[in-house]
């Protein structure tokens, strides 16, 4: 064991061999990763654990969530301004800005509007030369509807891009600072697209980020060292690596002895023993995530929002937070989570209250209800156990006459029959917030144009409607979350889901990282990290 | 011997089709596909997904695609993953070596250790130590790999601290693959320790992972040298006055070796099957984990490919078995 603790010390000066530093002794962090990015271009994938190697360290966007929170703060562009009744955004970009430099390309040139119209482009335009390199599908690209909401993206001079939009759309700053919209070095693409190897630019990154990749192998480690000439100050930590270790208990291992500093994702069961530990720090936050039981609206008796209501009063939610999420999770009574600005702390829950169900379904006239309770096949932060929800709930719903079935599909299959309009059953699912703006949560889930889609409730209600598509639009941020408080009011009162609970993020950190903050995005930002 | 081996040879090349039709036929079975798996909980219309499901050609009839597969098969393209963009063969043989590595280590484990507990197992019939042998190679055919990992970690990794808990080496080194065999490329790094420390790394998975094969391989030796030993030749060696240790080692042990090599043999699909578990609780890079990780993400050309390839692999391994039988005993290649 004392062997082992010892890794991580003798790693910062080996890595000085290792990484060809000179100077002082090299700070290296070690993150236990849980599993291989699918590659390094951010804008093909939708998955965390790729940003994490990628967007979230080599690359920056025009504009960045503030560290740990899901405020906006300036980035490659310093300043914006939107215009046309919020169809025109001009972005000020920021100068001085140094591309990394690897074996593979020396920039020429720092970053400029050619890269960010390149950046969008390659994503937006089919016949752009790059589009089709590497096999690529942009994903969230499309997922955030970007090809509808784009129209163009153009440069008035160096330092000055215009985003033009199809429709007035308030969400847009945010959107553009998810993974999706790393900026990528044109210079690069267009010298690898000289030389015949286009699929370089998506192999071997560079970006403007505060690390640059160094080696990867894969399933193994990725190696990263920090940009010298990053323009927001070089990271105080030199060297980053990710050591990748899929199975949690075996990171737990690696923490405890020392041969990791971060590790991701831990077992419920293990967070006692780790807050027990005096070398690690477990760290605590609400995850942006909701988890919820949708009815299917459209399907009688569940077309009645009093019957909705009954069930989701039969719920004993405190019983399924002890029991799946182990205390892991917080009872949601919004569709939104907490830590979403204009979260509505006034709108007060259904009380569990099984014998006031029972009279409210009888007054309604409803007798001898059966209902399925559809249970994912998979494991997600906002539902850890879904099969064991879903027994919970059948146990809540028998307690108050109302005979439930659990179902189960695989994930795909799932996924598409859930969005059934006529689909028979009440499915547990849930979301993770990509944005940190509520239309991303009540538009994509609760609003009409989501229905046989993303709204499994198959719930299109005119007065919710209409306040979540005029805050869509609004700019002012005040007023958006008056709109967006007013729907939170709307959509208790309706009831479409039983919302059942936002999970809470643990992440043990061993005591000698410094100022490690927990990504509401679930993701693992290391600019600003230092050791002790 | 040409003959036999071409003989041999003529059974694998259907066989090898076989693979390719069975791999091919069941990914698609499964139910879902990677285009929905791809999107998640945020989806997509039904227009991008026949899009990309046109894109990577899934849209056309199950035939045409078998019939392209092929065709690409021979002209050496495996296939490109529809999740990493990369080469598929490329993808296989960048991480073979490292279930290579963990799996000759643990076969040399389960064979040198095996082989000898069994015999002596067999020549102490009913004694002390063909029970603690016998009782010992059952439980280590029933316990369950992950478990089982996990107690070596706790146990030698984090009490006793003897051990790293996983991967291949320790991240003070680093140098470019040049074998993929990181015992021989951490030689050829020249680079000090480097040698032990991914020697040490190999200790834990290769013992987890040898289990299984070491528990079959004793229990085998044991039955079969039992058998040989009550043969008529065996006792007329002993008649005629033979040692002890050339009774066992010429006669019973050699003729006790035709079902044990087989066993040996057919132990190398049990080492990748185990080698999915093992990698994952040793975040050993290798190509059970990638086999895993594709199934899950319906990565059909990783998936085709890569059970092509171990197929292939496991077809090579038993082609040698074949040949070693008539190597030991050559009635064999003369009966075939």
């Amino acid at each position: 064991m004392r062997k082992s603790k010892k890794l991580l010390a003798a790693l910062c000066g080996a890595s000085l061999l290792a990484f060809g530093a000179v100077g002082a002794q090299a700070k290296t962090l070690v993150f236990c990763s849980e599993g291989s990015p699918e590659g390094f271009n951010p804008a093909f994938y939708t998955a965390g654990t790729t940003f994490d190697a990628s967007s979230r360290q080599i690359f920056n966007r025009l504009v960045e969530f503030k560290r740990g929170t899901t405020e906006i703060q300036p980035a490659l562009a310093e300043s914006w301004d939107i215009t046309d009744g919020g169809m025109k955004y001009t972005f000020n970009l920021r100068k001085g800005v140094k591309f990394q430099t690897t074996k593979e390309f020396t920039p020429t040139r720092d970053f400029n509007a050619d890269d960010v119209v390149f950046s969008f482009m390659r994503q937006l335009d089919p016949e752009h030369p790059y589009h089709k390199v590497s096999g690529a599908s942009y994903e969230y690209f499309n997922g955030m509807s970007m090809p509808d909401l784009l129209k163009e993206v153009k440069k008035v001079d160096d330092y000055t891009v215009e985003f033009i939009l199809n429709r007035p759309e308030a969400p847009m700053i945010a959107n553009l600072g998810m993974d999706f919209a790393s900026i990528h070095s044109a210079e690069y693409a267009d010298k690898m697209m000289a030389a015949g190897t286009a699929e370089v630019v998506d192999l071997k990154p560079v970006g403007t980020g505060p690390f640059q990749l160094v080696a990867y192998q894969k399933d193994a480690v990725i190696r990263f060292k920090a940009h010298p000439e990053y323009w927001d100050g070089k990271a105080p930590i030199d060297d980053l690596v990710f050591a990748i270790t899929p199975d949690a208990s075996v990171r737990y291992q690696k923490l405890k002895a020392g041969e990791c500093h971060v590790m991701p994702y831990p077992n419920p069961a293990d967070i006692a023993a780790m807050q027990k530990d005096s070398d690690i720090n477990v760290l605590e936050q609400e995850g942006l995530n909701v988890g919820y039981l949708a009815y299917n609206t459209k399907v009688a008796p569940f077309d009645n929002a009093k019957v909705r209501k009954a069930l989701n009063m039969a719920i004993n939610k405190q019983a399924i937070i002890d029991a799946v999420f182990q205390g892991a999770g917080k009872i949601a009574k919004n569709p939104i989570p907490p830590t979403i600005w204009s979260y509505n702390e006034a709108t007060t829950d259904d009380a569990y209250d099984p014998d006031a169900a029972k009279k409210m379904l009888a007054a309604e006239g409803v007798t001898n209800l059966s209902l399925k309770i559809w249970a994912m096949p998979v494991q997600r932060p906002y539902n850890p156990n879904a099969r064991r929800m879903a027994e919970l709930i059948q146990a809540d719903m028998d307690k108050i006459g109302v005979k439930a079935e659990v179902v189960s599909y695989e994930w795909g299959e799932y996924l598409k029959r859930s969005k059934d309009v006529d689909r028979d059953g009440a499915v547990l699912l849930g979301w993770t917030g990509d944005n940190g703006d509520p239309d991303n949560f009540l538009a994509v889930l609760l609003g009409c144009d989501g229905v046989g889609g993303s709204n499994r409730a198959q719930w299109c209600y005119q007065p919710f409607e209409d306040l979540i598509q005029k805050a869509k639009v609004v700019a002012d941020k005040e007023e958006r979350v008056k709109l967006y408080e007013q729907a939170q009011l709307v959509f208790k009162e309706q009831a479409p889901w039983a919302t059942i609970a936002h999970s809470v993020v643990f992440k043990p950190v061993r005591k000698e990282v410094v100022d490690f903050r927990i990504d509401p995005f679930g993701g693992h930002v290391f600019y600003g990290v230092d050791l002790k | 011997m040409f003959a036999y081996l071409i003989r041999k040879l003529g059974v694998i090349a259907p066989t090898f089709f076989g693979v390719t039709l069975v791999a091919f036929v069941f990914i698609r079975l499964l139910p879902g596909d990677p285009v929905l798996l791809m999107a998640g909980e945020r989806g997509m219309t039904e227009e991008r997904h026949a899009k990309l499901m046109a894109e990577f050609g899934f849209d056309k009839p199950i035939l045409v695609q078998y019939g392209v597969y092929i065709q690409d098969l021979f002209s050496g393209d495996f296939g490109t993953s529809i999740i990493t963009k990369q080469p598929v063969f490329k993808e296989f043989f960048t991480l073979f070596p490292a279930t290579m590595e963990l799996s000759f280590v643990a076969i040399c484990i389960a064979v040198f250790v095996g082989l000898p507990a069994g015999m002596i197992a067999a020549t102490k019939r009913r004694s002390v130590f063909d029970h603690v042998v016998m009782t010992g190679a059952l439980t280590g055919y029933s316990m369950p790999i992950f478990w089982w990992g996990l107690l070596l970690i706790i146990f030698f990794s984090g009490i006793l601290g003897w051990t790293p808990v996983s991967g291949r080496i320790s991240l003070l080194y680093y140098f470019e693959p040049v074998t993929g065999f990181m015992l021989i490329d951490s030689l050829l790094s020249g680079q000090s320790g480097a040698f032990k420390s991914a020697l040490s790394h190999l200790i834990l998975p290769s013992i987890v992972l040898a289990t299984i094969p070491l528990a079959v391989i004793a229990r085998q030796t044991r039955s079969a040298m039992l058998e040989v030993l009550s043969e008529d030749y065996v006792r007329t060696a002993k008649a005629k006055g033979l040692g002890r240790g050339r009774v066992i080692g010429m006669h019973a042990l050699r003729n006790a070796m035709i079902p044990v090599i087989t066993v040996i043999g057919l132990q190398v699909g049990v080492l990748f099957a185990g080698a999915i578990l093992t990698e994952t609780i040793f975040s050993w890079p290798g190509i059970g984990k990638w086999m895993v990780d594709s199934i899950f993400r319906r990565d059909y050309p990783s998936v085709q490919g890569g059970l092509l390839l171990i197929a292939a692999m496991v077809m090579i391994v038993n082609l040698v078995v074949d040949l070693l039988y008539g190597l030991i005993n050559p009635q064999i290649r003369h009966r075939d």
